[in-house]
């Protein structure tokens, strides 16, 4: 149960993208954090949940080739760092789209999907990917 | 006032590094750490504390406490002195070091012992890189697939767009590797590789290959370290350690202000040099942790050989043995490879050869200073080490 619990206990913010706000600074976090790293003790009590857009465009990408076990059934997949409309980079992958049409810069939007399986009997686990925007 | 004590390297010694399948993390520790106590021409009675490097021995070889395990192995438990384990991701060798180098410092301790170990080799390549990508942030990197050789790809990707780099390029740090590597008895990979030859090796993540990446190593590294008041009763020839520096950073890249900039380098080295009273026009060599061939070309320019975009002015001359600045003449974490909690600490075994004048065919000409840069995977941490010659 562990492990499991370890994912749950994130979905809330991998399911529907739930950032954290600091409203000593108004600094959007995600992924989420309990302490401005600006702020410092200012930011007690004053860290709370908002919703992203899931809009964004590509820092940098790359076409994974060398996979752990529990993404061997996805490669070669495309892992990107993505600059939110709100503030905040994350990584993620970017699916349905074809590798030549990648590029720095280019707009994506987020989509729910399976991120990961752990075997053939191992537990699913979901999350946000990207794909590039009309 | 107090007043610190300067600390020596008086001794060092290491194992092959390499696929050594037949050889036990024990046996591997326990060699270097002989040949190190040999090498300083002490006992193991002499040594007062040890400290044990290792990155991921307890998930890959279901071993924990690798300070306790060496202390038990080399016969020093018998003597009931204290060791301490230290991990500090694939910057554990430098942060070991930085801690004895503090024990000594302080007068807490006349003679420490720095002993790093890994066997990579124990598991297959998938599992080990299950395990590679925990040092990464596991729930919002690792999870979505990132490994540490796809962040590497994320960094050279934007990098390469933004200066106006080529894959040659990056393939000169792994060309210039493989050629010192060939020169050194220890090394992982001996063969002497191209600027093509690297190019069109398999895609790992792209833009990089396999030759833009640092092997799985097994292998031990271990140095010997003493007051100056130990070198000096006992006339003992030490090298110096002028400065010792730790910076930290986000552990995750998509947190950090600039992703082809590592700031725990520039902070480690700033405050490195600002110790040492050098520049970096003062360093005769470096070894440099280019776990990635990227990784080795932004380090150029964060530890001060190079401005931001421009360390390829530096290849592949300049870094040669002979060129200006030579780097890696070990063979670096590419050939002579990486046994991530060895790799640190077989820096200053290498650094020990160099500044005794005894590196043979690899040999840089009179050195009178070197820097040495450990660093955890993408570089939350960063440990540099400034050394002076004779």
């Amino acid at each position: 149960m562990g492990e499991l619990s370890r994912f749950w206990r994130e979905s809330n913010h991998r399911y529907r993208m739930v950032a954290i706000k600091c409203d000593n600074c108004n600094q959007i976090y995600f992924p989420p954090r309990d302490v401005c790293p600006k702020c410092h003790r200012e930011s007690i009590g004053k860290m709370h949940e908002t919703e992203l857009s899931g809009r964004g465009e590509i820092v940098s990408y790359t076409i994974v080739h060398d996979a752990p076990p529990a993404f061997m059934r996805q490669r070669p997949y495309v892992l990107a760092l993505i600059k939110l409309d709100e503030g905040p980079t994350i990584t993620g992958q970017i699916v349905d789209s074809d590798h030549e049409a990648l590029e720095i810069g280019k707009r994506v939007r987020n989509v729910f999907r399976k991120v990961r399986e752990d075997g053939k009997s191992g537990i699913i686990q979901y999350g946000y990917k990207f794909v590039l925007e009309e | 006032m107090i007043t610190l004590n300067d600390v020596y390297i008086i001794g060092a010694g290491e194992t092959k590094f390499g696929e050594l399948w037949e050889r036990s993390l024990r046996e591997l520790a326990t060699e270097a750490g002989l040949r190190a106590i040999e090498s300083a021409g002490i006992y193991s009675r002499d040594v007062e504390v040890l400290y044990g490097s290792n990155t991921l021995g307890g998930a890959i070889n279901a071993q924990n406490d690798i300070g306790g395990l060496i202390s038990d192995f080399a016969g020093l438990a018998h003597n009931n002195i204290p060791a301490i384990s230290v991990e500090a991701s694939t910057a554990s060798g430098g942060a070991a070091v930085r801690e004895a180098y503090l024990g000594i410092r302080s007068g807490e301790y006349n003679v420490a012992a720095v002993g790093g170990v890994e066997k990579l080799t124990d598991l297959y390549g998938s599992e080990v890189l299950d395990l590679t990508s925990t040092l990464l942030d596991s729930e919002w990197e690792g999870f979505f697939g990132a490994t540490p050789a796809a962040i590497a790809a994320l960094v050279a990707q934007k990098y390469m767009k933004d200066f106006k780099v080529d894959r040659e390029s990056l393939a000169m740090m792994s060309v210039n590797d493989h050629m010192n590597a060939s020169k050194n008895p220890d090394a992982h990979y001996r063969n002497v590789l191209t600027v093509e030859g690297a190019v069109s090796s398999t895609m790992v993540a792209e833009p990089l290959g396999m030759m833009d990446c640092s092997p799985a190593s097994d292998g031990a590294a271990a140095i010997i370290l003493a007051s100056e008041e130990y070198v000096k009763k006992n006339k003992i020839h030490g090298i110096r350690i002028l400065a010792s520096a730790v910076a930290q950073d986000y552990l995750a890249l998509h947190s950090r202000k600039s992703i082809y900039r590592f700031d725990s380098t520039v902070v480690a080295a700033r405050n490195a040099y600002k110790k040492s009273g050098l520049k970096p026009d003062d360093i005769s060599f470096a070894e440099i942790h280019d776990s990635y061939s990227i990784y080795g070309l932004i380090e150029l320019e964060d530890l001060g050989f190079a401005k931001k975009g421009e360390a390829k002015s530096l290849l592949p001359d300049d870094i040669k043995l002979d060129g200006r600045i030579p780097i890696n003449p070990s063979g670096g974490l590419k050939a002579k490879g990486n046994p991530f909690g060895a790799t640190g600490v077989g820096q200053f075994v290498e650094a020990f050869q160099q500044l005794n004048g005894k590196a043979k065919e690899r040999q840089v000409k009179s050195p009178a200073n070197a820097l040495l840069h450990s660093m955890a995977v993408s570089g939350s941490t960063s440990v540099v080490h400034i050394l002076e010659g004779n």
